[in-house]
């Protein structure tokens, strides 16, 4: 229905139908109006130019695009912004203080070597810092570490640092409390 | 990719969503998206409109009433995953909900999407399928209760109709003297099955008194085992009757070779999973005993 009315449209001028939303990011409310095809993955990149959340498979694989959604980390190449109207997001972008001061999960990172090339890292990032907001006490068996991060691909093949440092971030959470 | 074009609605009401759906049969629910969306980014599926229930309250909640768990149609995988009274009232939802995909996915995917996606390898539709639970169908005017084992028809397939929305899922609660399992196989962690099974077994003095078995990803649809069911019935849940269960297994794997398995691992998958899930969940109604 909706889009054979749009194939009469002219060359040039986009057939999709505009969708005003609004939600907070990091604390700042930001209203557009966007396509409802649009994925929330690309307007936290192209409309609010938040290139801090990654895209990798678009498909819900490999994890680089994890966002915190209502409190929950989500894949926001699963999502679409018309999806997000109303709601809280939290990108890579607001995890250090304003200061600079990293949050105890990039810390983490950063001591234990977390990353190489640091694609995947805002979403592995992101998903931890939702889990262990979540679970204050995660139990800390290098399966259940595992089990944590198994949603997130990292393509350097530096797991074995990154669970180091999901253990050094429980850590930090922990005594930061 | 990215999706095709597509026009959105995000009604507050069942009613107002069944209208949108009852007057474009290529419409189609949003719930979750942690299936929908990707195949709409592969361009797989192209609906002319995503009807998005995340406004509906009312699909968002789930309780536990009497011997059933009735869980509506939103209601988020992790949520009930992480839910006391349904895990005392039927721990195994818990065990088949850690095996979909991963903890980020389980946030967002709910329950009444991945029933009403029905992919044939799927964890939940096998579980509902061998628990004896029922699906919820709302229509303009009226509603239905549909069987799970009338509900799957094919991969993706089910007895909804057009102008029809899932609306709740009844999951049945663990009966007394029952132990359950559910495992997979999969070629790498939270991907779909190459093959699972969902195994209940009721125990008196030693003796299987029910057996209700379940497999996902070796046929078109969530299959009951009911040959490999009979083998058990009436005998303890080890020894011949487990070996003949076991091999009766093999006969539901009837899912061609495919990129990652042949039929024949399936078959064998099939086998193994019976024994294993049987196992484990005969040595839990012996604990619960």
């Amino acid at each position: 229905m909706a889009r054979s009315a749009a194939r009469g449209t002219p060359l040039g001028q986009s057939p999709d139908p505009r969708v005003a939303v609004s939600m907070t990011v990091n604390g700042e409310r930001v209203e557009r109006e966007v396509s409802p095809r649009m994925l929330l993955s690309d307007f936290i990149r192209h409309e609010l130019r938040l290139t801090g959340t990654h895209v990798g498979c678009e498909h819900g694989v490999c994890g680089c695009c994890t966002v915190i959604i209502d409190g929950k980390a989500g894949r926001s190449c699963l999502a679409f912004a018309v999806q997000a109207d109303g709601a809280s997001i939290r990108t890579i972008e607001s995890v250090a203080d304003a200061d600079g001061t990293l949050h105890p999960v990039q810390q983490a990172f950063r001591e234990c070597h977390g990353l190489q090339c640091g694609y995947c890292t805002p979403g592995f990032v992101m998903s931890i810092v939702d889990y262990l907001e979540d679970t204050p006490d995660p139990d800390l068996s290098e399966d259940a570490i595992r089990e944590v991060l198994s949603g997130n691909l990292c393509r350097c093949t530096g797991y074995k640092n990154i669970v180091a440092a999901f253990r050094r971030s429980a850590e930090l959470m922990r005594g930061a409390r | 990719m990215k999706p095709a074009l597509f026009a959105y609605a995000a009604p507050q009401s069942v009613e107002e969503a069944l209208e949108i759906l009852a007057s474009d049969e290529m419409a189609r629910p949003l719930a979750g998206g942690q299936s929908l969306i990707p195949t709409m980014n592969f361009r797989i599926a192209a609906p002319s409109t995503l009807v998005d229930l995340r406004r509906i309250g009312a699909l968002n909640a789930h309780a536990v009433e009497g011997d059933v768990i009735r869980v509506g149609a939103m209601t988020r995988q992790r949520n009930l995953e992480r839910d006391g009274a349904v895990q005392r009232a039927n721990p195994l939802i818990a065990e088949v909900l850690g095996n979909i995909a991963h903890i980020v996915i389980r946030n967002r995917g709910t329950v009444g999407g991945s029933i009403a996606h029905a992919d044939a390898a799927a964890e939940l539709p096998c579980m509902l399928v061998a628990t004896g639970g029922s699906v919820v169908a709302r229509r303009a005017g009226g509603e239905r209760t549909i069987a799970a084992e009338d509900f799957f028809h094919f991969h993706m397939t089910t007895a909804l109709e057009v102008g029809e929305l899932l609306t709740e899922v009844r999951i049945p609660a663990l009966p007394p003297r029952t132990g359950y399992a559910f495992q997979e196989v999969a070629r790498r962690h939270g991907d779909y099955a190459l093959a699972g099974v969902c195994a209940l077994v009721t125990l008196k003095d030693g003796v299987c008194t029910a057996v209700s078995l379940a497999a996902c990803g070796v046929a078109s649809k969530p299959t009951r085992l009911a040959e490999a069911e009979s083998a058990l019935l009436g005998a303890p849940p080890e020894g011949e009757a487990l070996a003949r269960a076991s091999d009766a297994a093999r006969e539901y794997a009837t899912a061609a070779d495919d990129r990652q398995a042949s039929a024949d691992y399936r078959r064998d998958l099939a086998s193994a999973l019976v024994r294993r899930t049987v196992t484990k969940a005969a040595e839990r109604a012996r604990e619960r005993a």
